[in-house]
């Protein structure tokens, strides 16, 4: 497995082959549409993250002390942005994700390039991981 | 007016997005500003800057005729009888708010048990107000459906009045529907059974040429930003003998007779719903926009840009188009749809990117989301300065954002 710092520079090396903020939809669309099916049962209002335009839900385990994340959206680009974040934060340790800034979403320009709303749900998607990994802290 | 002179006067069009040409479809949520309403705004600010009614001074005097030049110049533009009908908001939801609070507070006019109906498609502006009033009177609200086209059929109305039925609102034209509503016969309706009629304007004036008097209604609200003026303006027209009535929502500056420690007298209609201090620079560009909104309601190409739209968007599969009168004249060039299998956030979101400017979400209609069972809807409002070419680069945009999607 790849160390966080690793999975990091990956997604900051994949986005920055696409010059064009369409390019950047459609890779994103394409990680979305790939994601693992999530269980219907799962979407519960109590794994909703609040602060998003579209439904987005979260799903946390914890395991041999590591923590997993599962999550879906009804919105494609959405999805793509959250599978993005899992597979950089997926199967860490609660303490490497409480103590993670999560600038390298600054880095790969997804703020910047999301509109207020959207950059928000980001926001909410981020604290929504860094609050489920304070819980088992 | 040709489309060339039309869009020379809203710089706004001149800007790139991510170096594009700008196409702006999210009219029905604020409009551009044509340079004979920023001029306007620019003057107020800069060199007329003044309280209004107030001093005796020199550009006072001159800041209270703009403004009250402009109250006659609305009077006018709607029908009204009077200037003095006409009470200066800050917009449509601030129109509302106070006729909700006044009218609710009207001698001898509300008693627990009474009912407001509410049209099924409102804007939230025209709901919350009222469920508000209903809390605090006791009152009961009940829903005019919409049929599944859309559309609002009088005789519904007339099923679902009562006695106790004293308030009934609805938009003129609904800002997901786009649909123009027969306000007309509703309100001859309503007077029938002894029930005020309140019209949410603020789509409707922009599109139809709007007399208040022939319309019917018994108040009529609207916003400024929507119709090219400056955000933060907007009318509230109501009947004099009712508007005379209802006591005043905010009390402050300018509003009064005399103030005394053991009770206080009131301006008469219209300041006395015009609390403190007005949108000074704002208001006066409603002027300009007025005699801008009447030349464009005679700009021929709107119509063959909205059946244009129309017949391509019913092409592609999978579209489902909210709002569809039997008759397309009874239709403002305004598209809400949803499409199966490609989110309204991811499609707004890839048209932004190319240079597309639309509204995706609730539309601030939940009840009517709720009613179509849809999370939300994409939609494309168009103005005269989106001539055929704007149209055709939608629809080409919007065909490959679902190629992406799908």
């Amino acid at each position: 497995m790849k160390t966080l710092e690793e999975a990091k520079l990956a997604v900051i090396d994949e986005f920055s082959m696409f010059d064009e903020w369409l390019d950047k939809y459609e890779y994103l669309i394409d990680l979305g549409k790939n994601m693992d099916a999530f269980p219907e049962e799962l979407k519960t209002e109590d794994r909703l993250i609040k602060g998003c335009q579209s439904r987005v839900w979260l799903d946390t385990s914890f395991s041999d002390g590591r923590l997993h994340f599962k999550a879906d959206s009804d919105a494609i680009i959405t999805k793509g942005i959250i599978s993005l974040l899992i597979s950089v934060y997926d199967g860490r340790t609660p303490a490497e994700i409480v103590s993670d800034d999560f600038s390298f979403v600054e880095t790969v320009g997804l703020k910047d390039n999301l509109s207020p709303t959207r950059a928000n749900g980001l926001a909410s998607m981020i604290s929504t991981i860094k609050a489920e990994a304070e819980k088992y802290v | 007016m040709s489309l060339a002179e039309i869009r020379s006067r809203f710089p706004q069009l001149q800007e790139k997005v991510y170096g594009k040409p700008l196409v702006y479809l999210d009219n029905a949520a604020t409009s551009l500003r044509p340079v004979e309403v920023i001029s306007k705004w620019d003057v107020l600010s800069s060199t007329l800057s003044s309280n209004l009614h107030r001093a005796v001074h020199f550009t006072a005097n001159k800041a209270t005729e703009e403004f009250e030049e402009t109250r006659v110049a609305a009077a006018s533009f709607l029908g009204a009888d009077s200037p003095k009908e006409i009470v200066f908001t800050g917009g449509t939801t601030h129109s509302l708010n106070l006729l909700a609070f006044s009218l609710g507070e009207m001698e001898g006019f509300l008693h627990e048990g009474d009912e407001i109906v509410i049209g099924g498609a409102e804007h939230h502006s025209n709901i919350l107000p009222w469920q508000f009033l209903a809390k605090r009177k006791g009152l009961k609200i009940k829903v005019l459906p919409i049929e599944d086209n859309g559309t609002v059929v009088p005789f519904r109305l007339q099923e679902i009045l009562t006695p106790r039925t004293r308030i009934c609102c609805i938009a003129q034209v609904s800002n997901v529907l786009g649909i123009i509503n027969p306000i007309r016969q509703l309100a001859d309706i309503c007077h029938s059974n002894g029930t005020l009629l309140v019209v949410d304007g603020a789509q409707g004036v922009v599109h139809c040429k709007t007399d208040v008097k022939s319309l019917g209604a018994d108040f009529y609200a609207f916003s400024g930003h929507k119709i090219y003026a400056a955000p933060g303006t907007g009318v509230l027209w109501g009947r004099m003998e009712l508007l005379e009535k209802m006591p005043p929502y905010m009390g402050g500056g300018e509003m009064i007779g005399t103030v005394k420690w053991d009770g206080s007298t009131f301006a008469p209609v219209p300041h006395k719903f015009e609390a403190g201090t007005q949108n000074i620079a704002g208001v006066p560009t409603l002027k300009p926009a007025f005699k801008l909104a009447e030349e464009f309601l005679k700009t021929p190409y709107i119509e063959e840009v909205k059946q244009f739209v129309l017949k391509e968007l019913l092409q592609i599969p999978g579209l489902h188009l909210y709002g569809l009168p039997g008759n397309i004249e009874e239709k403002i060039p305004l598209f809400s749809f949803s499409v199966d299998g490609a989110h309204h956030e991811d499609l707004a979101l890839i048209l932004d990117k190319m240079g597309v400017a639309v509204r995706s979400g609730q539309m601030c209609a939940e009840p009517l989301m709720d009613h179509f069972g849809v999370t939300g809807m994409l939609r494309a409002s168009f103005a005269p300065y989106n001539g055929p070419e704007d149209a055709e680069y939608f629809i080409k945009s919007l065909r490959r954002a679902i190629d992406m999607l799908v």
